[in-house]
């Protein structure tokens, strides 16, 4: 690949409410085989895709979200969570899932994928983004 | 009359759940599903409406919605009654009639 | 399309893979590469375990990519590379180690 782009994906939805979330997953995932600088936005209802001990036994859907732990593998490290958007739904990042990447030149030392911004802090990281895909 | 109001929709991304509690009369239900199921967790900015309506309506949530999202009956605001399946429909039984909000 | 054995009958896809997951077993692992032409041996389990408990951990069959530098941090850098991976499944590491484990087709990969 020559040159390497800037990937923006941002998340704005709930999970299995709709299918927007699944979705954008999946698109990361094949994404990632093109190695391109991909960071991953979650803002308003789509800070719940992140949510620990979803289970969906209950409603006979598949539960996707242990694959958020995939991401690292496919070098995907750069989570940001909207600060806004978790306080207007009474969370914290302590509700959402521990998510780590594994530092391959680094004697796979664990470093965190999710990190809690303001949306000023999101809006100069997207600003400075070459493609945006929107969920 | 009482009327059982079923809201699917989260509150945070749809007026859905604002209309059902501004057109819900005294002795109604609302029955929180789906993407509904988020509106039932505390210290939301949806959490006042409902704390000043629990008064006059009865507030349900759909367990196996709440489960597959992560939620935990403690993150309830509390009042709230979580039902299964069979209790939804004992609930659509027990009323004279539904209104789905979509 | 559908391949019978030992009286049971497993259905599958146009390309090959299991249509239902939790009908795998070792047996019909044996089958599918034997009518591949090809014989499973202890270093095929090996990769393919890993896949099957990748799977039931995250939920995705992984990029090729993805399993080559997994099994290099699990198994040492003499497994961990394309060559090696290759030469066990000379279809494609993800695509034919997944297909004998009873896994969907890794997403968009080989």
């Amino acid at each position: 690949m020559s040159t390497i782009k800037k990937f923006f994906y941002v998340n704005r939805k709930a999970p299995y409410g709709t299918v927007y979330a699944l979705e954008s997953l999946e698109v990361v995932l094949i994404g990632a085989a093109f190695e391109q600088d991909v960071t991953l936005a979650f803002i308003d209802d789509g800070v719940y895709q992140l949510m620990k001990n979803q289970s969906t036994a209950g409603i006979g859907m598949k539960n996707f979200s242990p694959t958020y732990k995939a991401l690292g593998d496919y070098d995907v490290t750069k989570l940001y969570v909207e600060k806004e958007s978790l306080e207007a739904r009474g969370l914290t990042i302590d509700d959402l899932m521990d998510l780590k990447w594994e530092d391959e030149d680094d004697d796979w030392a664990e470093n965190d994928s999710i990190r809690v911004v303001t949306s000023a802090e999101l809006a100069d990281i997207m600003s400075e983004q070459d493609v945006v895909l929107s969920f | 009359m009482a009327m059982l109001h079923t809201v699917n929709k989260s509150s945070f991304d749809r007026n859905t759940f604002e209309s059902c509690l501004r057109l819900a009369k005294e002795g109604s239900s609302v029955l929180l599903i789906e993407d509904g199921v988020y509106a039932a967790m505390k210290n939301t900015t949806a959490a006042e409406q409902i704390n000043s309506a629990m008064g006059t309506l009865t507030f349900y949530v759909l367990g196996p919605d709440m489960d597959a999202r992560g939620i935990k009956a403690d993150a309830l605001i509390d009042g709230f009654k979580i039902v299964d399946y069979n209790g939804f429909v004992d609930l659509s039984i027990e009323h004279d009639s539904v209104q789905s909000w979509l | 399309m559908a391949i019978e054995l030992n009286g049971k009958t497993y259905d599958t896809d146009e390309e090959g893979y299991l249509a239902d997951l939790s009908q795998w077993d070792e047996d019909i692992a044996a089958e599918m590469a034997r009518l591949d032409d090809a014989e499973l041996t202890s270093a095929h389990w090996e990769v393919m375990n890993f896949l099957r408990e990748y799977y039931e951990e995250y939920q995705i069959a992984p990029a090729v990519r993805v399993l080559t530098k997994a099994i290099g941090k699990k198994l040492g850098k003499d497994k961990g590379n394309s060559k090696y991976l290759y030469e066990l499944f000379p279809y494609g590491p993800a695509k034919q180690a997944c297909k004998y484990s009873g896994l969907p087709k890794p997403t968009g990969c080989v």
